[in-house]
């Protein structure tokens, strides 16, 4: 079965099949604040829970830092968790989110990815989740409203997982995949069911097992229980694939780490990350009806990086684009970019790297622009001129 | 009215202690010493939640911890927002699982519920979630210190607000942080000092009787931060009951009572004179700041003995 070929449609704008699938998992507990564009997440799961739909109790919080606080203490006493929130919203749970992790909460989070006051914009860019990619969070972009519901399901099963325990972010671009309404396949509550039973946690809060969760380490804990984060991240790759696989076996829909289009035998490949990539993809598709040797490869799974399903895709090619959609000034690099370059440095790879920042506060990027930028680093290759290293500001009047 | 059963006789709370002996807190400790009355007279089974705070800090150090009841602490300003997570996990999981139900007690200081944990209370309070939130209160961020809060009284000399040539400790007069919570309607707030245990523990049991947000206002002496001998703790507290400073009340589904009426107080001076953050006012020099801080307390007592008479 192929996604051209569902049994059924429906159609959804990200946020609304985000939020039927969160009610299909059969969650507990949800504490939320509205911001915009995640708006119409909460809305719906408010509707689900108060029309019956859903038997999950809806914390209405008064802000985001309580909606993460309240998250972590409702999932450690063994709830399924989730909540939603973008941009200053992130931002607010900041200190929040490393409890999130530390006390190993499985709980899920989408994002509705969303630039960063000053000056303030309620517009898609990746700065919200940049800010806050060494939290201990698993992070998951996805490209369209199918890969998001999907993701959902997968989100919750990894990040219960006992061998993961890892809080998972879901990022979606907000505005160009919150509200855009697309046809989506859904599972049956049933398949949900099966897929995702309700959690059993091992530990949690109860008085027939009275435990002490949050205590005060010192130096000479602080740093073991700070590296079973890691550990367990480093487990994330194998685990989503297994996952990936068992929804596979169900659904036909696998998404993998990263997605690669025509980078077997590309020269130049383009890297980003979220709905940027299906128009590079359409971009990609044109440049070699022009006979341009470029190929696509979007990061899915953005934490843990997942160098090794990243590497086979970009190793033969002579010049790599990263595309960020957010900065980090007076950093060498953007963020996606310093990751990209790291993972080539350990490889042993010398291919240079053109990084851009582009789309920043909901500035759109055509297919026209991603050839643009590809062809100008491909008539540098073959001029013999060098690839020009550093970041740069794509499309900004300077 | 809820009917609670008064406590008679100390030997009924005999053998519920919640907390094992070895924690960390400084002798003479004002707060460990009421924290510890609470949970002998709270309902059980019991999730204790707590801000970060001395009592954090001094309870828990991992891999010991003082408590045997489940004790969940995230962070500073969130001990509300983490009491309301609980009590909705408990309820729909109760619900969809069987799950038993818990008593839940959040402990927060005057810093963690003045200040920087005020916004978190404040909700919970308005969402009505079921659960009992102590603010035990020292009257400074004590665990990074002594630096002043909202919860500072006039004139108090903290390393936020020394006493200097220029300016004599703190400038303002304490936050009224009953009368916040109160004006959530919620069903029960009480003030309470650990030298008057009989009424601390009536206290903790009607709050837990009301199927809904309740609070507990704690006087927490503290011998590093006031600066008079550990031996003296329980006495200081008395002090702060006997002079009026302290006054026990309580603001039932609105009514106001007096549960320690005061008719003959000490002069607010012998609460004044055994501390050294506050022994200062007496110095003639500073006579303007002793008179606005009786001002302060006289005229508190005056309107909660107005409001008490009210409902009477």
């Amino acid at each position: 079965m192929s996604l051209l070929q569902p049994k059924t449609l429906k159609p959804m704008s990200t946020s609304e099949a985000i939020a039927y699938a969160v009610k299909q998992a059969n969650v507990d507990v949800i504490a939320a604040y509205p911001i915009t564009p995640q708006t119409i997440i909460v809305e719906r799961l408010s509707e689900y829970v108060n029309n019956g739909e859903l038997d999950a109790e809806y914390v209405a919080v008064e802000s985001e830092h309580s909606a993460m606080s309240a998250c972590v203490a409702a999932s450690l006493t063994g709830a399924r968790v989730f909540t939603s929130t973008a941009s200053q919203g992130l931002a607010l749970m900041h200190e929040v989110l490393y409890v999130a992790s530390g006390l190993r909460c499985p709980i899920v989070m989408a994002i509705a990815n969303r630039a960063l006051s000053a000056p303030i914009n309620i517009h898609c860019d990746h700065s919200d989740v940049m800010g806050s990619r060494d939290a201990g969070w698993v992070h998951i972009f996805v490209e369209n409203a199918q890969q998001a519901y999907d993701r959902i399901f997968q989100a919750f099963r990894l990040a219960e997982d006992n061998d993961i325990l890892l809080p998972v972010g879901v990022n979606l671009d907000g505005f160009f995949l919150s509200h855009a309404v697309e046809g989506v396949a859904t599972i049956s509550d049933s398949e949900a069911a099966l897929f995702l039973p309700p959690r059993k946690a091992k530990y949690y809060i109860d008085s027939s097992m009275p435990m002490t969760f949050g205590a005060f380490a010192l130096p000479d804990w602080y740093f073991e229980i700070k590296y079973q984060v890691v550990e367990a991240m480093e487990k994330v790759p194998k685990k989503l694939a297994e996952v990936e696989e068992a929804y596979y076996k169900m659904t036909g829909r696998m998404y993998g780490h990263v997605g690669a289009y025509r980078t077997e035998d590309a020269d130049v490949c383009l890297i980003c990350a979220g709905s940027a990539a299906a128009t590079a993809k359409f971009s990609v598709a044109r440049m070699r009806e022009k006979g341009i040797k470029a190929g696509l490869l979007s990061i899915r799974l953005f934490r843990p990086f997942p160098v090794e399903s990243i590497l086979p895709h970009v190793k033969d090619a002579k010049a790599l684009i990263v595309m960020d959609r957010a900065m980090s000034p007076g950093a060498p690099s953007a963020p996606i970019g310093q990751d990209i370059k790291t993972m080539l440095y350990d490889a042993g790879l010398n291919i240079p790297v053109a990084n851009f920042v582009y789309g920043l506060g909901g500035r759109d990027i055509s297919a026209a622009e991603f050839e643009s930028i590809t062809t100008k680093v491909i008539e540098d290759l073959k001029a013999g001129r060098p690839i020009e290293r550093g970041v740069k500001y794509w499309g900004v009047r300077i | 009215m809820m009917s609670v059963s008064e406590i008679k006789s100390i030997k009924e709370l005999y053998g519920l202690d919640l907390i094992a002996p070895g924690h960390r807190a400084c002798a003479g400790c004002g707060a460990l010493v009421g924290v510890r009355q609470i949970l002998l007279a709270s309902k059980r089974p019991l999730i204790v939640v707590n801000a970060t705070s001395c009592l954090e800090v001094t309870s828990t150090p991992y891999p010991q911890t003082m408590w045997k009841v489940p004790w969940v602490h995230l962070l500073f300003e969130n001990a509300a927002a983490a009491a309301s997570g609980i009590e909705a996990a408990l309820k729909v999981l109760s619900r969809k699982y069987g799950r038993q139900e818990h008593y839940i007690i959040a402990f927060g200081g005057d810093g963690g519920t003045f200040d920087i944990g005020i916004q978190a209370l404040s909700g919970a309070l308005e969402r009505g979630h079921r659960f009992l939130y102590v603010c035990y209160d020292n009257e400074a961020y004590m665990n990074t210190g002594i630096q002043r809060s909202g919860a500072t009284p006039l004139g108090a000399a903290t390393t936020t607000s020394p006493v200097g040539a220029r300016i004599v400790g703190k400038q303002q007069q304490k936050k009224d942080l009953m009368e916040i919570v109160v004006a959530h309607k919620i069903p029960y707030a009480a003030t309470a000092s650990p030298s008057h245990w009989k009424d601390l523990v009536n206290k903790v049991r009607k709050a837990q009787s009301y199927d809904g947000p309740s609070f507990i206002h704690l006087i927490a002496t503290c011998t590093r931060g006031w600066y008079f001998d550990p031996s003296e703790s329980i006495k200081v507290a008395r002090l702060a009951v006997e002079t009026r400073y302290w006054p026990l009340y309580e603001v039932e589904n609105g009514r106001y009572r007096i549960t320690n009426p005061v008719p003959n107080p000490k002069p607010l001076e012998e609460f004044l004179k055994v501390q050294r953050r506050l022994s200062h006012l007496l110095l003639p020099e500073n006579a303007d700041l002793l008179e606005k801080l009786k001002a302060y307390v006289n005229e508190r007592w005056e309107r909660l003995n107005k409001l008490s008479t009210c409902f009477a």
